[in-house]
């Protein structure tokens, strides 16, 4: 019997959406390496180009912006909970210039990372919220208008590593 | 007065599949496997706690319609639904043998104030904890 249509085609979403799933994971896990759009592109087993047009239909931004905005939120954490210097925290996520790592903090928490970190000393006591769930529960946003400059969005995420930001 | 939680359902794209990966994978034991006029029962649970099943539900009609299905299982291959938390007595070693048989983990374990805790997906792509208390923590 043939597969009616609209299985088939819910079958082919999902599955598309599960390869573009593989890139988002690989972007959760190894965000503290240096990835290129290539690397992750061919995670999801898709054309740096038509990847990065997939994935922001399917996730609301571009791998670029999703990838630094991964990259802020895990160092936020390790702000709020690792005794580690601005500059080691930096590294740690995967940002190659501290420069371009306090404008990207900046403009997405609004305050500097010390700032942020001195904050974090002052109030005290471990977080409330267990670390998983702030690891899956916070898909990193770019802030509005930010991911809606064409420019900016399909530039490549190497273009940060180059320090663009800076 | 309530007295505990039984049954907790998880969305898979595929319970045959799910099947494999909960009991082969995770380890976990076949509670009921049942048709009945189309709709399969399946549950499974971990072996130490036999009070607990997770439902593994597909979403489909006579459950949700067409559509509705649609949107769950897009949002479950998005990778965006989290169905819980699996506790470990030892999130280390566990990660090690998941990870063999082929889990795919989004964050090793790590060391937090109240646990050790390390994240996986299963088969359709939800995600899952995998945390060992630290003695003393709630």
């Amino acid at each position: 019997m043939e597969t009616p249509r609209h299985v088939r085609a819910l079958m082919t979403d999902v599955d598309r959406l599960a390869h573009l799933r593989h890139a988002k994971d690989l972007m959760d896990r190894a965000y503290g390496e240096p990835l290129d759009l290539d690397a992750i592109a061919r995670e999801a087993g898709y054309s740096r180009f038509h990847f990065v047009r997939a994935f922001r239909a399917t996730y609301g931004q571009t791998p670029r912006d999703y990838l630094s905005g991964r990259r802020v939120e895990r160092a936020r954490e390790l702000l709020r909970t690792a005794n580690l210097t601005v500059t080691e925290v930096c590294f740690l996520v995967g940002f190659s210039s501290l420069g371009s790592f306090s404008a990207r903090f900046k403009e997405e928490v609004g305050v500097s990372p010390s700032r942020y970190r001195d904050r974090a000393v002052r109030r005290g006591g471990a977080p409330p919220i267990p670390g998983c769930f702030v690891l899956m529960w916070t898909q990193p946003r770019a802030q509005s208008g930010r991911s809606h400059s064409d420019a900016r969005s399909l530039s490549s995420i190497e273009s940060e590593r180059k320090g663009e930001v800076t | 007065m309530i007295k505990r939680l039984s049954h907790a359902p998880v969305w898979v794209l595929d319970q045959d599949s799910a099947k494999e990966f909960y009991t082969e994978k995770l380890g976990f034991e076949v509670r009921t496997d049942a048709t009945m006029d189309g709709l399969r029962w399946l549950t499974v649970g971990p072996k130490d706690q036999p009070d607990f099943e997770i439902i593994l539900a597909k979403p489909g009609p006579p459950m949700v319609d067409d559509e509705a299905a649609r949107s769950i299982s897009a949002l479950v291959a998005r990778g965006q639904l989290g169905a819980g938390v699996m506790e470990t007595d030892d999130c280390r070693r566990t990660y090690e043998e998941l990870r063999k048989r082929g889990v795919q983990f989004l964050q090793e374990p790590t060391d937090r104030p109240y646990a050790i805790e390390a994240v996986f997906r299963d088969d359709s792509g939800n995600w899952f904890s995998l945390t060992q208390r630290k003695s003393g923590a709630a």
